[in-house]
């Protein structure tokens, strides 16, 4: 076949046929993707929640609540809450907003800690994933707010990292504000939310 | 050419990564961790032959002043279909590669072999040189990426070895350029000795 010359009814026809055979082929993608990509979320949401919260054995991505922009997933074993995972961020680390998931028991202590995505720089505030920076977190009951030592606090910041410590402090102060502020409209017992909470 | 030595071309003699200096956007941002490079790599060589089979087969087809706009659909849909395919069934390295994917369609040595390779090419050899290409830049970002990760961070693959007091510039942006510097002048130092 000899090439197509390239006046205008042929460059017009030529294009016309690529893009809808490839926006054809996409749209097959996207329709059999769409499924697996919503079941990915929502299988990473839950293991971050399964690590930050004692054994629970219900669904908690079913049973979430919002309030003030954060993500709330109650943890009940049998019927009883053992646990609230906060999904939090942060504006102020050294790459922008970074999301944490944190755990509180029902006291308002907090359980554990995890960082979902960041930007942050590998190999410095990278470091926020060691089991070393995050673990001086658990156990520890909120008063007032969290700050790294040089800030006055109690947070040993990650060596040449700072930024990304403060940030961190951040998140968890966030969700532990949201979390004080909404659990009175919030029916532990039932599981459901009480006061126009969505 | 015979269609062995158009797949080793790629590989070595014309390497995308140190030999043409092809797509240094992603070589420079994404090499920090081994496995990084690796998954690019491997994204990248899927685009790649998937591309070049593609421009060969519609060669004839494409009239050549809209020939740059037909190559850029065909590669733009295959790395959305990457893109999708991932965020489906490998979302760790999803996460990882973040924003690095759609930029293949911008680059250049996705749309360098359509250009000089594939639109004058049977669909085998095509198929041969993206191939080709894909791997020699897989190799090179993997090996690149293994440097800084060791020398930055002391491990390779996400395995430690134990070592104190790492160089982080290596993983930083001026540690890309110094090793990548180091991989060019290599490459033409062992290339000089082979004339």
């Amino acid at each position: 076949m000899k090439k197509l010359e390239s006046t205008l009814p042929n460059m017009v026809l030529s294009l016309l046929l690529i893009c809808s055979i490839m926006a054809a082929a996409l749209a097959l993608v996207y329709g059999a993707t769409k499924e697996p990509i919503a079941q990915a979320y929502i299988k990473g949401e839950n293991d971050a929640v399964k690590e930050v919260v004692p054994a629970f054995d219900n669904d908690p991505n079913a049973d979430q609540w919002e309030a003030d922009g954060l993500v709330f997933y109650p943890a009940k074993k049998n019927g009883e809450l053992v646990g609230t995972a906060v999904k939090t961020f942060t504006e102020s680390g050294f790459s922008g907003r970074f999301d944490v998931m944190v755990g509180f028991l029902p006291d308002g202590t907090i359980y554990n800690s995890k960082v979902l995505s960041h930007k942050e720089t590998p190999g410095l505030g990278s470091k926020m994933s060691d089991p070393k920076f995050h673990d001086q977190f658990n156990n520890l009951k909120i008063e007032g707010n969290l700050s790294v030592k040089k800030d006055g606090g109690t947070i040993d910041a990650i060596t040449a990292a700072t930024i990304s410590s403060r940030a961190y402090c951040d998140a968890i102060n966030r969700a532990h504000a949201a979390l004080t502020n909404n659990n009175n409209t919030y029916d532990s017992t039932s599981g459901a939310t009480k006061g126009g909470q969505e | 050419m015979s269609n062995w030595k158009t797949f080793i071309n790629g590989l070595w003699k014309e390497n995308p990564t140190v030999v043409l200096v092809l797509g240094t956007c992603p070589t420079l941002a994404v090499t920090t961790e081994a496995i990084n490079g690796l998954g690019m790599g491997a994204a990248t060589t899927f685009v790649l032959v998937f591309a070049n089979i593609f421009v060969s087969l519609l060669k004839n087809f494409i009239p050549d002043k809209v020939r740059i706009a037909a190559f850029v659909v065909i590669i733009a849909s295959f790395v959305t279909v990457v893109d999708l395919v991932m965020k489906a069934y490998t979302p760790a390295l999803y996460s990882a590669l973040g924003i690095f994917i759609p930029l293949i369609v911008v680059n250049c040595i996705l749309l360098g072999r359509a250009e000089s390779f594939a639109q004058k090419n049977g669909v085998f050899p095509s198929l041969l040189d993206g191939l080709g290409m894909g791997l020699g830049f897989t190799a090179a970002l993997t090996i690149m990426a293994s440097v800084r990760e060791l020398l930055g961070n002391g491990s390779i693959f996400g395995h430690s070895f134990g070592f104190e007091n790492n160089m982080l510039l290596f993983i930083l942006p001026p540690g890309a350029f110094l090793v990548y510097g180091y991989m060019i002048a290599l490459t033409n130092k062992i290339k000089s000795k082979q004339k």
